[in-house]
């Protein structure tokens, strides 16, 4: 097929950013409603039911009632950042959105079109970046508020979020070194040419989820919220739209976090055991595998709906199951644990690929399989060895230990 | 239903972090498929609340619509929340009666002792607890509007067991 042309390649690109926008939104509104029902199942109680069948309507509810709410800035409030801050937060929420793959490309009789937003070269770093500009909402929010808790949520975000931002990066590593490249299609073309990258790099799977826990400041790392010590955290102060701007950010974060994990790990908009969708464009213009035909696109964005779908659902389970992290705890788990945990793993599984590299094993399945059995075994050890000597140490450690040594001896 | 409180064992130092959290998971998972909620679809389903429980006043009535309140005076005089207003006053008859008979909900503390002193049980407290007004005014409850209460009088003992033994 042809290469679009400059009016086809805009009006495709305007069509896709509001396609694709207006179902994130949806999605985001449709999340804050399966939050609290998965919350309510998980604690035998039934949920909002009340706006519309189930519930489902809820979402607007709450949007109308953010609407009208009344709108209180705490007196000395910086204004400026105060009025910023929300808006600092949501934008990089958004915008990240833009360079995950959600299809496979459709045929129009305009050419073929690629179904993403932005197929920036630059791919999974644009993400880090933007998640790193996340944290300016927060912390700015905190500290404009001029409220004590808010500003200790502030410097609890900026510290969590920087922390684990290098265990995010490092967890990605491997996936750069197996991909070759960091642009998220590329790494779905892979994944369908191979194994989902779950297999081959399970460790590093086990890494990213945990960081991208703690940067999104989701359960069990919510600090930066931590309704028991610091009331709400950043946003004590904010009322009204400006609260939920900030929820809308917490949500997309979310949302976001979930596809890039189906993404990296699943094999993004890749239907399992079927070749057929295994549809990629080369260099030049030519269409590789199968033929694209729009029925493909659907089934694989319901491919992806479905992989987000899921990971969303754990978030939700994790959060309404595991306790918050003391701040200590999390500090050190970041620290201590993931950096040079990751740092390590990406040796390892360096040396493993420059050894099948040397083997002379082409990239392709038998690869992937060699890694997985590396992964397995390091898995193996990360379970039953250094989670049993309790990775994260409870308040009790430091008593409980020559106490114990007393009574055996 | 009856919500059993399981007591935990505390883990033990070396005791793990991402199995116990596995575990965890399992369990929520649990409940999430569980079909059972102990959640009451309020408006449409109410508690049955016991004869004996002790709610908003209620003021009984002759057949002829007129309170049966003498105006004795002994509930402004036991009331320990001092929220009961009576001004006396007597009819062409020489009979007693409340000219202004007030209750201030907000201070009352559902004691029941107006019920237990009156002599001719015409004030009572009754099972009744959706009393929401829109203002505060609304909550003194004047004589017309505690003649005109319709819910059950409360029980201040059981007919079974009246030293609640």
């Amino acid at each position: 097929m042809e290469p679009l042309s400059t009016t086809a390649f805009l009006v495709s690109a305007a069509v896709k950013v509001l396609v694709i926008f207006t179902v994130w939104l949806l999605v985001v509104a449709g999340v804050t409603l399966a939050e609290r029902k998965v919350a309510a199942w998980i604690q035998d109680r039934s949920g909002p039911n009340r706006v519309g069948p189930w519930g489902v309507l809820q979402p607007i509810a709450d949007g109308i009632k953010n609407f009208v709410k009344e709108e209180h800035i705490p007196g000395g409030a910086s204004r400026i950042l105060f009025h910023l801050a929300p808006v600092m937060a949501m934008f990089p929420a958004f915008v990240v959105f833009a360079v995950i793959p959600v299809a496979a490309p459709l045929p129009t009789p305009w050419g073929l079109v690629e179904v993403i937003i932005a197929d920036l070269p630059i791919g999974f770093l644009f993400v880090l970046a933007l998640a790193s500009l996340g944290v300016y909402g927060l912390t700015l929010g905190g500290w404009a508020s001029n409220s004590k808790y808010s500003f200790l949520g502030g410097v609890r975000a900026s510290a969590q979020m920087i922390s684990y931002e290098v265990a995010l990066g490092l967890s990605l590593v491997p996936i750069f070194m197996l991909a070759g490249n960091v642009t998220l299609p590329e790494m779905v073309r892979q994944q369908q040419n191979s194994l989902w990258y779950i297999l081959p790099l399970m460790v590093g799977f086990l890494f990213f989820s945990v960081s991208y826990f703690a940067e999104t400041n989701r359960m069990p790392f919510d600090m930066v919220e931590a309704e028991s010590e610091l009331v709400y955290g950043f946003h004590t102060e904010y009322s009204a739209m400006k609260f939920a701007m900030f929820m809308m950010a917490e949500y997309a974060n979310l949302v976001t976090a979930s596809a890039l994990m189906a993404t990296f790990f699943f094999g993004g908009w890749d239907i399992p055991f079927w070749t057929g969708d295994n549809i990629s464009v080369a260099a030049d213009g030519a269409v590789v595998g199968a033929v694209p035909a729009w029925w493909i696109t659907l089934l694989t964005a319901a491919s992806f709906a479905a992989k987000t779908g899921f990971f969303i659902f754990v978030f939700m389970w994790v959060r309404w199951t595991v306790p918050r992290f003391r701040y200590d705890q999390v500090m050190s788990l970041g620290w201590k644990v993931l950096i040079p945990m990751s740092v390590v793993y990406v040796a390892i599984l360096g040396a493993a690929m420059l050894a099948l590299d040397a083997a002379g094993i082409e990239f392709g399945v038998r690869y992937a399989l060699s890694l997985t059995a590396i992964n397995v075994v390091l898995m193996a050890g990360i379970v039953f060895w250094l989670d049993r000597r309790r990775i994260i140490l409870g308040a009790a450690w430091r008593q409980v230990r020559p106490q114990q040594a007393r009574s055996r001896g | 239903m009856a919500i059993g409180v399981k007591t935990v064992e505390r883990p033990e130092v070396g005791a793990s972090y991402l199995r116990a959290t596995l575990k965890g998971m399992a369990l929520t998972f649990k409940h999430l498929v569980r079909p059972i909620t102990v959640s009451q679809q309020y408006p449409e389903e109410k508690y049955e609340l016991s004869p004996r429980m002790r709610g908003t006043h209620r003021m009984a009535v002759h057949e002829d619509g007129r309170a049966k309140c003498v105006a004795c005076g002994l509930c402004p005089t036991i009331c320990p929340a001092n929220c009961i207003k009576l001004i006396p006053a007597e009819d062409e008859n020489g009979e007693r009666y409340a000219a202004v008979y007030e209750i201030d909900e907000f201070r009352c503390i559902f004691c029941g002792y107006c019920q237990e002193v009156c002599p001719v049980e015409a004030i009572h407290l009754g099972v009744h607890y959706e009393a929401a007004e829109y203002s505060r005014e609304r909550f003194v409850y004047d004589l017309e509007r505690l003649c005109a209460q319709d819910h059950p009088y409360t029980q201040l003992w059981d007919p079974e067991d009246p030293a609640s033994q």
